[in-house]
């Protein structure tokens, strides 16, 4: 069967490919979203002090290994019992906005905002941040810089390091922050209230205020009705450091919470031999195939996501924005996945405004940031929102408290089912007998995965090694029918 | 080295690596403008959608600077080695997986097979028939390939030749600044590249000698886990205080980042300058701070590190004596 291939998939972090088959027609008969790569992070943790895991599961991603970092830290706390001090728990949230912050405001401007603020058929040598740069100016241009340079200083300032941050240890932090730094993140948390304000109105000018733009994101193309979950606090607020796990239907119906611990009860991992990425599925629910709807166990973590799965934002200014979403887009759920970029700039006024709520703690300068801890070391399981989507470490130790087992169901491997739903969608819907397939087209088709910001070097932490020979004999349906195997 | 008035190529490739060093990279901040100034960015799958076949396009040598980050674990990383090193003039060995492995060279301890049925079994893979990933997939619409994974995690040297080293995990943005000015310098006949096969961005020392805690006051009867600390001295050295730091094996570049803040430096930028082997010389450091006379002293001391094999090698296995591959050079010769 003929066939297109993009190869590699661009402006995400780490590798994907798309294979995209045509029918006789000209048709799109199927297309396959492949993850090509993988290291193995789960087996070779084994043998590793716990205490290590927020500084070698970093290296799983250094797009975001500040979520790594806080999963890890979290589920070494929950391996041996011990609550770290409230100033560390704050400091650890506070360094976790400020990640979030620049994070987000990398998507927007780099990664995702290309499509919109250039225009999904501009020449690919400016469809990238320095053509936005040339496009809107270096005035702006330079705030975007100050943005992810502001957004790294506070992590650098608690975490000692932009990348790949060092001080969280089972029970706390190495270290706590002086007046002087703290006084700095409040002045540069006040700072990014105004950034993320000026790029809603940005997205609100530029997109919003596009036709062209408004129809595409309505449109059928990039749309899934599936279930969403999502961190949430006690008020079902969303939270990206602590919380529960929210999960909706995709009616909105918040069909259960679950604790860190209970995650197994409610996420399982389906295996497809085409690729290396497995597709997590709500278990009670269970693998139906790559289709939207209630009765299929496919969910998505995403900005979206959260913002679906909880009951607003715990901070009045995205709180107002929050209403402001579900009212332009015809109420809650939103399904429209490129609706996801609106929903990330929700989230960055958050971040921003948590940062500076954080900063102004009476308790944020305490310098007991550390209890040391006295249980046995056992098992733990510690879940953040990553950027990406929930991110979920799970240790099991021997009793010197070296790991023994290690599950990570990370950020992007959540949406793997949906932004391969989302991508064969796209094709479908662009790729026609007759259509010219240009590089636009094909940009378009892309364009379905952006909004999850997907980073394949995380999804790929798993299954270094060679590949034994396999062979799946598939009926019509193309379920497997037998296995034959042989290891080489 | 620009040609016809037009602006020198650039290229930056994530292979396996975490996309650390792209985004130490984007922390340039404003040097990031003078990138742009100066050269044409022609592949940066990161940041701008040009593909493989536009790189393939290319006349050998046009592009005049690449940074390749990430290690040699597939197929794929390894044919974009060679295609990227045939294309590109000053081809940058960039950061640690590149360099020596990093973390994911730890991969190099387990058996292949042992990787592949860990993860195909966690506690939340359901898998009845035990399916794995297959290189050569028949679907009903066609064939569809994966990269095949080579037996171990190899540097990017061990499969090209390269010209110059940046170590770090990631490399620091002040020093990727320093070196994108020394190369527009060097563009523009200003100053002079260093000789071939020089690890650049980062010091000829140890973090010890970058790091502001006081040394050589006290040696250590027991090795502690950073956790059990009561309360970690804010001046006196880790290492002193029982914390197992690899400064003392470590090159200098960073600024002792992590011992400013009361971390042990876990060993991000490789070995120092003229260290044959990383583990070995930080075994005869952590020697000398011990204090005992009797070899079962000496053992029960050293036995306070619980994993001697992810304390040494850290981020050097794939390197190491211990498990090095082979250079390029000394096998099928020139690379490409």
């Amino acid at each position: 069967m003929p066939r297109i291939t993009i190869d590699p998939i661009t402006r995400l972090e780490g590798h994907g490919k798309i294979e995209i088959f045509l029918d006789e027609e000209g048709n799109v008969a199927n297309t396959y979203f492949q993850i090509p790569e993988l290291r193995g992070f789960e087996r070779f943790c084994v043998g590793r002090p716990v205490e290590e895991m927020p500084l070698l599961t970093n290296r799983i991603c250094g797009v975001c290994p500040e979520a790594h970092h806080m999963a890890a830290a979290k589920a070494a706390d929950a391996v041996y019992r011990v609550t770290p001090p409230p100033a560390a728990r704050k400091l650890r949230e506070l360094l976790y906005s400020g990640f979030y912050f620049t994070d987000h405001t990398t998507h927007f401007y780099a990664l995702g905002g290309p499509d919109f603020v250039m225009g999904p058929d501009a020449p690919v040598a400016e469809r990238n941040l320095l053509g936005i740069i040339h496009k809107v100016g270096l005035e702006i241009g330079g705030k975007i810089i100050q943005a992810r340079k502001y957004g790294h200083h506070i992590v650098e300032m608690i975490g000692g390091r932009k990348v790949h941050p060092c001080t969280s240890i089972p029970g706390g932090l190495t270290q706590g922050i002086t007046e002087e730094q703290r006084a700095e993140i409040e002045q540069m948390g006040r700072w990014a209230i105004e950034f993320a304000q000026f790029s809603l109105k940005l997205f609100n000018d530029i997109v919003l205020g596009n036709k062209a733009y408004v129809d595409l994101i309505l449109g059928d193309a990039y749309t899934h009705r599936t279930h969403y979950i999502g961190l949430v606090d006690a008020n079902h607020k969303v939270n990206f450091y602590d919380g529960e796990v929210s999960v909706v239907d995709p009616e909105g119906v918040r069909i259960g919470q679950y604790k860190p611990a209970e995650y197994t009860d409610w996420i399982a991992e389906h295996v497809e031999p085409w690729t290396y990425l497995k597709f997590p599925y709500l278990r009670k629910i269970g693998w139906k195939g790559f289709v939207d709807g209630k009765d299929s166990g496919v969910y998505c973590a995403t900005p979206l996501s959260r913002l679906n799965a909880s009951d607003g934002m715990a901070t009045p200014r995205a709180q107002e924005e929050y209403e402001r979403f579900y009212a332009t887009l015809g109420g809650k759920p939103v399904h429209q996945r490129l609706a996801t970029h609106w929903a990330r700039l929700v989230e960055l006024l958050y971040a921003a405004e948590r940062i500076v709520e954080l900063a102004t703690d009476p308790e944020i300068t305490s310098p007991t940031v550390h209890t040391v801890p006295t249980e046995k070391p056992t098992e733990g399981v510690g879940i953040v929102e990553a950027p990406r989507g929930t991110l979920t470490h799970h240790y099991v130790t021997d009793e010197r408290g070296l790991l023994t087992k290690v599950n990570l169901i990370v950020g992007t491997t959540n949406n793997y089912a949906p932004i391969s739903m989302s991508i064969k969608k796209a094709a479908q819907s662009f790729i026609h007998k007759g259509v010219v397939v240009s590089e636009g087209i094909l940009n378009r088709v892309e364009m379905a995965f952006r909004p999850y910001d997907p980073c394949f070097g995380c999804a790929t932490h798993s299954l270094p090694g060679q590949m034994p020979l396999q062979i799946t004999i598939r009926d019509a349906a193309g379920e497997p029918v037998e296995v034959l195997k042989q290891y080489c | 080295m620009s040609t016809n008035g037009a602006k020198p190529k650039f290229a930056m490739y994530w292979a396996a690596g975490c996309g650390g060093c792209e985004i130490a990279v984007l922390n340039i901040g404003e040097k990031i403008l003078d990138v742009d100034a100066n050269f044409e960015v022609v592949f940066w799958p990161v940041a701008m959608d040009a593909k493989y076949k536009d790189v393939e396009a290319l006349e050998d040598g046009a592009i005049t600077l690449c940074l390749f980050n990430g290690g040699i674990r597939n197929e794929e990383n390894e044919a974009m080695a060679r295609l990227l090193r045939r294309k590109s003039r000053i081809l940058v060995s960039f950061g640690s997986c590149a360099t020596e492995g990093c973390i994911p060279g730890l991969a190099n301890l387990s058996r292949p097979q042992e990787v592949l049925d860990t993860a195909y079994n966690t506690l939340t893979t359901d898998n009845p028939q035990g399916l794995r990933p297959q290189y050569d997939y028949a679907m009903p619409e066609g064939i569809i390939h994966l990269p095949a994974f080579g037996s171990v995690v190899r540097t990017l040297d061990q499969v090209v030749p390269v010209d110059y080293y940046m170590p770090g995990c990631p490399p620091e943005s002040h020093q990727i600044a320093a070196v994108v000015e020394l190369v527009i310098k060097a563009l523009h006949g200003e100053a002079e590249l260093p000789p071939t096969g020089a690890t650049i961005g980062a010091g000829i020392s140890t973090v010890c000698d970058e790091c502001p805690r006081q040394r050589n006051v006290k040696t250590i009867k027991q090795f502690v886990r950073i956790q059990a600390v009561e309360a970690i001295d804010p001046t006196l050295c880790l290492l002193e205080q029982g914390i197992p730091c690899n400064g003392p094996a470590t090159r200098s570049g960073c600024g002792a980042l992590c011992p400013r803040v009361s971390a042990q430096c876990i060993g991000c930028y490789g070995p120092a300058e003229g260290v044959a082997d990383y583990g070995a010389r930080l075994i005869t450091a952590f020697a000398s701070v011990v204090d005992a006379t009797q070899p079962e002293e000496i053992e029960r001391i050293l036995d306070g590190i619980p994993d001697p094999a992810g304390q040494f090698y850290r981020f050097n296995l794939a390197r190491s004596l211990l498990r090095a591959g082979k250079p390029a050079w000394s096998s099928s010769g020139v690379a490409g």
